[in-house]
């Protein structure tokens, strides 16, 4: 196991090379000047600006400056936002949780309600369940993201009061009250993209028992006298829903984007918050530095997908 | 999906064109009993005739500011209301779908281009296909709507000032997204690639000469074409939910191209005292993308060799 784990960790390395490598070119190319307001600034002198220039290194061949601005990134050093002055690792670091909070939250309520919904279309095949589950399915991987945040916000910030329409950043847990504030103002952040993801992990799952049902196993398990209960929970689903662990994985990146707009939409203070304001105000340091984390994230939640993998099926070698 | 090449190529075997057409009439004979597909189609077709011929049967002007007539409900006059410069909702709605479809259709004949290509390499040429899917899993882990904000924010301005504002964004964003989002489908041409070269009447057209870029045009390509229709289908729909969430984000067209995105961008302020500016155009893009995905669904099940009649 640990071989395994190692030999996926040697994969992951060259997958955010690759990755960083795609994001410096895209700098690097980029006809515009990425320093553009720092370095035309008329208050700035040349010598000054020549200066800063070649501290960060820019007089250099594109290969050098790769290498070294990739040895930074791996060691944290993102640079200094623009607009903050501060380093933008401590901002990342700072924004970091409540970005994990949101889609952590979501992808767990997405899962709730995706595997019952999955199994239960599945069984009860061309059912009105399964009608309404797969138009449920369909509705909610076609609905784009900001427009849910936005019905959302009209039903139930605007029309019912029942939600704050902006999420709040000060509150501090402490007491009750300020519990359910937390969890009044995170209701719509998380279920936008609690929706999305049930909807896709729903179709999902389905299309995987649906694949399965037929199989001799499963009339094995029958013959030998199993309740049909049993045998959808125990056998089924078990099999089915080791291929969908890595449909999840590949749907990482898509969560994450959803993220930056559900955090606009509702100025959650996470990463997708931050990288939106910092392209507006022309951050340079900022969106790098987040583009790169986004990048991190992908890459690690795609190999805890490929280890539970390994874990749940026993059939997979992982040599 | 890759099983179907086999179902596919037995229909083509004997390979004349007028047998080739009546497969795809076959095809429309099934899709036809695919109601929601069906259903999709009608409103789909009707929303893209809408955006087409809609501007010139409605005239009112889209930028025609009137502050006597600021953010005003639905009414005969203006059926979707106003907005808060009282320019007229339905005339902007019609005019940004243009653009909304457009950019979907275009991006997805870039993202069909670059991954059929790759996918028929990695899949016909079993050098290629080591490196090429290497370069294609780098891909799906690409962290796309931040790369997306990142090449809008550095390529937007020289961009603009080559090719005009509206063009060049449009260049600009149509290709980003289409080489974003050619994954899937250079996956699914290879493996369907991998299984169709294999089989007996690839070798007899090999042997009476036909060259590698014959094989891959002529006879290996018309038979994966059921898979490259499905996987395009699904790209538009989701280039069209790309561009709104740029333009959404206010990072997209400019603002004064009203494409259903941007609209919205525009509406988030006014949620309160005018929710119809968002829900017009939201609604639009939810009716082309669920129909899209509905096509795209009866068009998988049309080309299932699986399927039961």
């Amino acid at each position: 196991m640990g071989r395994y784990v190692l030999r996926r960790l040697a994969i992951a390395i060259p997958t955010l090379a690759g990755i960083s490598l795609a994001i410096f070119l895209v700098l690097a190319l980029a006809p515009s000047d990425p320093m553009a307001d720092f370095a035309t600034s008329p208050e700035i002198p040349v010598e000054v600006r020549e200066n800063i220039r070649r501290s960060l290194g820019l007089d250099e061949p594109m290969p050098v400056r790769y290498v070294k601005w990739l040895g930074r990134m791996v060691q944290g050093d993102f640079g200094f936002s623009f607009a903050s002055r501060s380093p933008v690792g401590k901002l990342i670091l700072e924004r970091l949780p409540a970005t994990l909070a949101v889609v952590g939250a979501a992808y767990v309520l997405g899962i709730l309600i995706a595997i019952p919904l999955g199994v239960l279309s599945a069984v009860r095949r061309y059912s009105l369940v399964d009608h309404l589950a797969t138009t449920f399915a369909f509705v909610g991987f076609s609905l784009p993201t900001f427009f849910t945040g936005l019905v959302l916000v009209i039903v139930f910030a605007v029309n019912l009061h029942w939600l704050p329409f902006i999420y709040d950043s000060t509150v501090a847990v402490r007491d009750w009250d300020s519990l359910v504030r937390q969890v009044k103002q995170s209701i719509m952040p998380i279920s936008v993209l609690a929706l999305f993801t049930a909807a896709t992990m729903t179709r999902y799952v389905r299309a995987e028992m649906i694949e399965h049902l037929p199989q001799d196993y499963v009339r094995t398990a029958r013959s030998k006298g199993l309740s049909e209960r049993e045998v959808v929970r125990r056998h089924v689903l078990r099999n089915s829903l080791i291929p969908v662990v890595t449909l999840l994985a590949l749907g990482i990146p898509n969560i994450f984007s959803g993220a930056i707009v559900t955090e606009q939409i509702f100025s959650v203070p996470g990463l997708g918050h931050l990288l939106i304001k910092s392209i507006v105000s022309g951050d340079t340091p900022v969106v790098l530095g987040i583009t790169f984390s986004y990048a991190v994230l992908v890459v690690v939640f795609g190999l805890i997908a490929d280890v539970l993998y390994v874990l749940l099926d026993p059939r997979i070698k992982y040599t | 999906m890759t099983a179907g090449a086999g179902g596919d190529s037995a229909a083509i075997d004997a390979g004349t064109l007028r047998e080739q057409r009546s497969l795809w009439r076959e095809a429309w004979r099934t899709f036809q009993r695919h109601r929601p597909a069906m259903f999709g189609l009608v409103a789909l077709g009707s929303l893209a005739l809408a955006v087409a011929v809609g501007p010139f049967i409605y005239t009112e002007p889209i930028n025609n500011l009137d502050f006597t007539r600021t953010v005003r409900p639905p009414s005969p006059a203006h059926p979707f209301g106003t907005d808060e410069l009282g320019r007229d909702l339905l005339a902007r709605t019609l005019y940004g779908g243009r653009i909304s479809i457009a950019v979907g259709v275009t991006a997805m004949f870039v993202a069909i281009t670059v991954g059929v290509t790759i996918g028929a390499l990695a899949g016909f040429f079993p050098r290629a296909d080591g490196p090429l899917m290497r370069l294609t899993e780098l891909m799906i882990s690409m962290p796309t709507l931040p790369l997306l904000l990142l090449v809008l924010l550095l390529f937007r301005d020289p961009l603009r000032s080559a090719f005009g504002p509206t063009i060049g964004i449009f260049v600009l964003i149509v290709s980003v997204i289409g080489l974003l989002n050619w994954m899937t489908v250079a996956r699914l041409v290879r493996a369907a690639f991998l299984s169709t070269k294999q089989l007996d009447y690839v070798t007899a057209a090999r042997s009476i000469g036909a060259g590698n870029l014959r094989l891959i045009v002529r006879h290996i390509l018309p038979n994966v074409m059921s898979s490259i229709v499905v996987a395009a289908t699904i790209a538009v729909g989701a280039a069209i939910i790309t561009e709104s969430t740029l333009s959404f984000l206010g990072l997209g067209f400019p603002p004064d191209e009203p494409t259903w995105g941007r609209l919205l961008f525009d509406a988030q302020n006014l949620l309160d005292s005018a929710p119809h500016l968002a829900l017009f155009p939201g609604a639009l893009i939810f009716i082309a993308v669920i129909s899209i995905n509905y096509i795209g669904d009866g068009l998988r099940d049309t080309f299932d060799p699986r399927r039961v009649d």
